[in-house]
């Protein structure tokens, strides 16, 4: 890795209320700093127990991961998108869905071995990035998918479109938030391999239709992707309810 | 405008010299105040470099804007001809191409408004040969048969959109500290989805594996996929950070995309440029 020093303030570890953070986000759409970004059925219902909820009373003690701030905070939060991509391709490959085409399979094989080499790039950047300062690192999440059906091609198939759009959108969003170049370019090489993604899962969803790059997703007037903050990003992700490690990222816009 | 002087456009500083040179057009920015500079701007965008990078970027977004239109001008042209000669085929291609289309002529409006509302003119259109001299028939309008020309209509279009992919990400950096930028990457996330499905149409995948140009892909447009073989990212060799599929060389290459530089984005766009 060369060594392009990204200005790191430590972040702030989030020992203050954490529960009361997480339901703020369960409870209400709360746009801004202080949203806890993980889904667990348990946690998402319960009430506070006191309006002093004393610390970490969701955490077993361990602070809250925060992702941090600067490039730091933008590796991170990509990190956790891609451990969210790999993991789930991980389980789709090692269970197709019933009835998988060919072509599919080989779509769903390429993205698995893609997302899963991301990952292990960024856990590779951010450890280089961060100089062995491994509390730094945002540790490995842990996923449950519900109810969601894996032997269930449009359940799969709407949920790789779902994360691969998002992908495109949280890339695009994040990247003036960068301050090295080659963490830039770096982003872009990446973004660009999701788009790609994204286009040609669409494309198996609907075939024969102008989805790859739909008017849902590109304006039709400038002809631009979507771009999206992280608080933005996390929210929908927190509330596909997949991700069950919380973690902050609150230096993040 | 010929192949020498348009290059020219591109590394010297006189490229805006009909108007004011690139650094007057950024002090003119400044003299105009935010204020005023923002109300002539189209959709909120200014160029107004931030401190960090300012230097080692200064007077790029310019340039790279520019640089894009003109990827743009290709791309628009070459589309709205293919779909007004009647060589693409009803349904799922012409669907398609009508979407790519559209996109790339709004790409056109976009960064000529852009730069426009930046008090920059816009690089005019140059004249366009698609035959390549003579090499290619895209539009069938040498009579070489519909098929045919449509077949060379799809090569050189993923060859077009790939490249776009490549050109955008080597503006990036360019773009940093500009309001340009995360408009440049929609519309470089666009180019890939584009990419994607013009290659699938072809029947390839649509990333890019090793340097492959993919069948029937001419030789001459090698260039557009030399690089792409590479799998050190930022320092690091990606194919030893695990075992199996995912750290293979071919999913190595295609897990990321590689940028062009201007000149070599140039030397294959002026394939297409009348001399």
């Amino acid at each position: 890795m060369k060594r392009n020093v990204v200005k790191v303030i430590k972040p702030k570890l989030i020992v203050g209320s954490p529960r009361r953070q997480f339901l703020k986000l369960s409870g209400m759409a709360v746009i801004g700093s202080g949203l806890l970004y993980a889904c667990s059925k348990d946690d998402a219902v319960r009430m506070p127990d006191s309006e002093n909820p004393t610390p970490n009373p969701d955490t077993d003690g361990d602070p809250v991961f925060d992702l941090g701030e600067g490039d730091l905070g933008v590796l991170n939060y990509a990190y956790a998108l891609e451990q969210l991509e790999a993991d789930f391709y991980t389980k789709v490959v090692n269970s197709f869905y019933v009835n998988i085409s060919d072509e599919e399979m080989s779509v769903l094989m390429d993205l698995y071995n893609h997302e899963v080499n991301h990952r292990e790039f960024f856990k590779a950047a951010i450890t280089a990035a961060v100089a062995g300062d491994t509390d730094l690192i945002l540790p490995t999440l842990e996923f449950d998918y519900g109810d969601l059906d894996f032997t269930n091609r449009d359940q799969i198939l709407g949920v790789a479109k779902t994360l691969e759009d998002t992908g495109v959108a949280a890339y695009n969003g994040a990247g003036r938030l960068l301050m090295n170049p080659d963490y830039l370019l770096l982003a872009g090489k990446i973004v660009s391999v999701e788009a790609r993604h994204a286009a040609a899962i669409r494309t198996l969803i609907n075939p024969g239709s102008a989805d790859f790059a739909g008017d849902d997703v590109v304006t039709t007037d400038t002809g631009l992707d979507q771009a999206l903050d992280p608080s933005v990003i996390l929210n929908a992700v927190s509330g596909l309810g997949y991700i069950q490690t919380p973690f902050t990222a609150n230096f993040l816009p | 405008m010929n192949i020498i002087q348009f290059l020219d456009a591109f590394t010297t500083d006189n490229f805006l010299a009909n108007k004011s040179s690139r650094r007057q057009a950024f002090s003119t920015m400044g003299s105009l105040g935010k204020k005023a500079a923002m109300a002539v701007v189209p959709l909120g965008l200014a160029l107004k470099p931030k401190a960090a990078y300012a230097a080692a970027m200064q007077n790029d977004p310019v340039g790279a804007l520019q640089f894009a239109l003109t990827l743009e001008y290709l791309e628009d042209e070459f589309y709205r001809t293919g779909l007004d000669c009647d060589i693409i085929p009803e349904g799922r291609a012409e669907t398609v191409y009508m979407q790519i289309s559209k996109h790339e002529k709004a790409h056109v409006d976009f960064l000529i408004s852009g730069l426009e509302g930046a008090g920059v003119e816009p690089v005019t259109k140059p004249e366009f040969d698609f035959t390549a001299g003579g090499l290619f028939d895209p539009f069938n309008l040498g009579g070489i048969g519909k098929d045919i020309a449509y077949a060379q209509f799809l090569a050189l279009s993923q060859a077009f959109e790939d490249t776009g992919v490549r050109a955008y990400k080597g503006q990036a950096t360019n773009l940093m500290g500009s309001d340009f930028l995360t408009p440049a990457l929609q519309i470089h996330s666009v180019e890939a989805r584009h990419a994607s499905e013009v290659r699938r149409l072809r029947g390839l995948k649509g990333w890019i594996t090793l340097n492959e140009r993919g069948e029937g892909i001419p030789e001459q447009a090698q260039g557009v996929y030399n690089g792409e073989e590479n799998v050190t990212q930022g320092g690091v060799d990606v194919t030893t950070l695990g075992d199996g599929s995912p750290f293979g060389e071919a999913a190595s290459t295609e897990a990321y995309d590689e940028p062009l530089a201007k000149e070599d984005v140039l030397a294959i766009a002026a394939l297409f440029i009348k001399a």
